[in-house]
């Protein structure tokens, strides 16, 4: 199964210019058109699942807005006392 | 949830937290994140001394959290030979756009290189005068249209473009030249191995590092920033060969 | 420190080492070149920074690129160099940075020759780069006084922030005389609180001429004024020679200064109440020495080595209340001073009128 990731777009920084969304491998990133950020730009997000937290939208984007999370598969190893 | 054990990717300590003013999509923004990047996992950023151009990123110096000086157009390289001369101990690198450094500051850069300054160039190649409208630069491509160029670049009256890294390596005091380019995941991945490098030389005192980037400018061009990518890729690059130029032997054996 | 015979050049570039001189970036240019090859040898030595430039504009901006880390640097040229250097300068000036420069000026406009000069005192003074700046320039008339004035160039230069430029030209550059050299004075890296050093745990620095806001660009350029009228305050320099009694004032600085007070000295002999004022800084100028030189002065004689040129500082502060008269060489011929003890007897000898513009009839002279 494909790790299961989630992404959050800054509003300070998405100037909407879409190459996040060219370059997610999954196509589940598009320009929110409900929602537009202080500097009056549509930001990208998430509209369906299936991110799997590879970041190539991160390493695409030109305003660093974008941070990257995925869901930790491992269990930390415990520790005796 | 958010913790960093799963925190995959965030914006870089080495950015401050201002906005950068360039236009959406222009990768500027991306060359800026990965020097940012490498001056983080480099452990660099108290002891940089950036040397911002003239053109569109005249306002560099606002985003990285280092100290930073203000070129006149096209003479970052000898600044950045000023600085660096009475603070070897330091990290100095000039970030240089097209016209700056190919244009104005040719002799500047040439003998920066020459002389084997060790400083890092970071060199953006968007193939225009970004800043200025979109006029015609050293490196704008045979039969490009610009505001001065307007039916294409004819090499019969405006030359032909100029291919900086190809040049500069020619010259012995550079440790280190490459060309990459911004303009899909994989080499944005491989430019910031090669910005890493760069800095790598500089730290290591093993001579001039420089690294061109292929970059785009959506507004200039008039294409969306997704389209100017593949006109990277399918225009820029065959006239721009990506490559390693010059890495000396000394370089050849970091490993990063 | 004993006296010891130095070559001008030379000893401004000594001069400069014992005063903390960390870093020179230079390009030969005759008739300076001299301070560059002595310091391609002496910089080294002493472990501190030098780099022949590959143009007068390299060497600015690597000077304004050392400056910005506050060390005490400077670069050299003559006339057509300094002209490629007014790009820099200018940024240096905006950026509100100590730099120091020294023009050793030749025969112009354009190539000219390498003849001994004072025609670019215009651009060291009032113009050369663009935009509203003051700069601090000081003009010896001999080694021992470049010497010290080298000195003074860099204390001025970190104190007001600001560029001090010294001019002088190629006969003092050239010439040999016994002269005494201050001790050597020990490098210690002041830590200004605007130098971008990039030194660990602190703030980051920005150092820019930027001011994209108009109402910061005059609020800037208003604050260079203000530090402006304190040097005017406070670091005027001049020296006078027989104006107690004086009713005939000559007016010269640098080379033109030194030949005019020989002029002076043979005057007095033949008894003609004669002085000179020399200013030394003449930016800024002592427009108050000459001030109070008007109530006892029947003439005011102005000579340079140029068309005429702190000439307009003189009218500007004499205003039509006393005759001046203008006597220059330009082209590089340097007046012997015989030449300028005619022209005093000429002035005693009178009448003489208010004149709107003194180079007239001296044109009208040096044509005849
Ligand atoms: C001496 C001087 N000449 C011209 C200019 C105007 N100017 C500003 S930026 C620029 C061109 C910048 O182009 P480039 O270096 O390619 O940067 P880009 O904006 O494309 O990133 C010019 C000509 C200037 N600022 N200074
Ligand atoms: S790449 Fe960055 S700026 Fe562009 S739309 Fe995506 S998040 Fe926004
Ligand atoms: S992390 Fe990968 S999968 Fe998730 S949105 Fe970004 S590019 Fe798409
Ligand atoms: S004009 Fe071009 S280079 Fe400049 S910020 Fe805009 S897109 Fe980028
Ligand atoms: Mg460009």
């Amino acid at each position: 199964m494909a790790a299961k990731g989630w992404i959050e777009v800054s509003d300070t920084y998405c100037k909407g210019c879409e190459l996040c969304i060219s370059a997610c491998p999954q196509e589940v990133m598009e320009l929110d058109m409900s929602h537009l950020t202080p500097k009056g730009y549509h930001p990208a997000h998430t509209f369906k699942d299936g991110c799997t937290g590879c970041a190539i939208c991160a390493v695409v984007c030109p305003d660093a807005a974008i941070t990257v999370y995925r869901e930790i598969t491992k269990r930390p190893a415990t520790v005796a006392v | 949830m958010a913790t960093p054990n799963n925190l995959v990717y965030e914006r870089p300590e080495a950015f401050t937290d201002m906005p950068t003013h360039y236009c959406p999509g222009c990768t500027h923004g991306v060359a800026h994140r990965l020097v940012a990047e490498v001056l983080e996992e480099m452990d660099l950023i108290h002891k940089t001394i950036g040397v911002a151009p003239v053109g569109c990123s005249v306002f560099a110096y606002n985003y990285f959290d280092t100290d930073f000086v203000e070129a006149p157009h096209g003479r970052a390289p000898a600044m950045a030979t000023g600085v660096k001369r009475v603070l070897p101990d330091r990290v100095v690198f000039t970030y240089q756009g097209d016209g700056d450094l190919a244009s104005i500051g040719m002799g500047e850069i040439v003998h920066a290189a020459a002389r084997g300054e060790n400083i890092t160039v970071i060199f953006i190649n968007n193939a225009n005068f970004g800043m200025t409208g979109g006029q015609m630069a050293p490196t704008t491509l045979p039969g490009m249209k610009t505001t001065s160029s307007a039916s294409g670049r004819d090499v019969e009256t405006q030359g032909y473009p100029i291919k900086v890294s190809e040049m500069i390596s020619t010259l012995d005091g550079v440790g280190y030249c490459v060309r990459r380019s911004l303009h899909d995941p994989k080499n944005i991945r491989l430019a910031k191995k090669a910005i890493r490098t760069a800095f790598e030389t500089q730290v290591r005192g093993l001579g001039f590092s420089m690294v061109e980037l292929l970059s785009t400018c959506p507004t200039n061009w008039g294409m969306t920033p997704v389209d100017s990518l593949k006109f990277v890729d399918e225009h820029m690059i065959p006239a721009y060969p990506l490559g390693d130029y010059k890495i000396s032997d000394a370089i050849k054996q970091i490993k990063i | 420190m004993p006296k010891e015979l130095w070559k001008g050049n030379e000893a401004i570039a000594e001069a400069a080492v014992r005063a903390g001189l960390e870093a020179y970036f230079g390009y030969p240019i005759t008739p300076q070149t001299e301070i560059l090859e002595y310091l391609s040898r002496r910089m080294p030595e002493l472990g501190r920074a030098f780099v022949q430039a590959e143009s007068e504009l390299g060497a600015i901006n690597m000077v304004y690129g050392a400056a910005c880390t506050g060390v005490r640097v400077m670069s050299t040229s003559s006339s057509p160099g300094v002209s490629l250097m007014m790009e820099g300068l200018s940024y240096i000036a905006g950026t509100e940075i100590p730099a120091v420069l020294v023009n050793v000026m030749r025969g112009g406009p354009g190539l000219g020759n390498i003849a001994p000069a004072q025609s670019d005192y215009n651009q060291a003074v009032r113009g050369g780069g663009h935009g509203d700046y003051p700069r601090i320039v000081l003009a010896p008339a001999s080694i021992q006084e470049a010497i010290d004035l080298m000195g003074l160039s860099f204390d001025l230069a970190e104190k007001y922030r600001m560029i001090a430029m010294m001019i002088l030209d190629g006969s003092v550059g050239q010439m040999m005389e016994p002269a005494e050299m201050p001790e050597m004075m020990e490098v210690k890296r002041k830590d200004f609180d605007w130098a971008t050093n990039g030194a660990m745990n602190r703030e980051r620095r920005l150092l820019t001429s930027i001011y994209l806001n108009p109402l910061d660009e005059e609020k800037t350029n208003l604050r260079m004024l203000k530090r402006w009228k304190e040097v005017q305050t406070n670091e005027v320099r001049y020296k006078e020679y027989f104006l107690d009694d004086a009713k005939y004032v000559v007016i010269g600085f640098g080379t033109a200064g030194r030949v005019a007070l020989s002029a002076v000295r043979e005057a007095r002999a033949q008894g003609i109440k004669v002085g000179l004022l020399r200013p030394i800084t003449v930016s800024p100028f002592p427009y108050e020495a000459l001030e109070q030189l008007i109530p006892q002065a029947e003439a005011f004689l102005v000579t340079e080595m140029n068309m005429g040129q702190m000439l307009d500082d003189v009218l500007l502060t004499v205003r039509g209340r006393v005759p001046v008269e203008f006597y220059g060489r330009p082209g590089g011929v340097v007046p012997f001073h015989n030449e300028i003890l005619d022209e005093i007897q000429r002035l005693v000898s009178g009448p003489l009128a208010v004149q709107t513009d003194p180079r007239e009839s001296w044109l009208t002279r040096m044509t005849a």
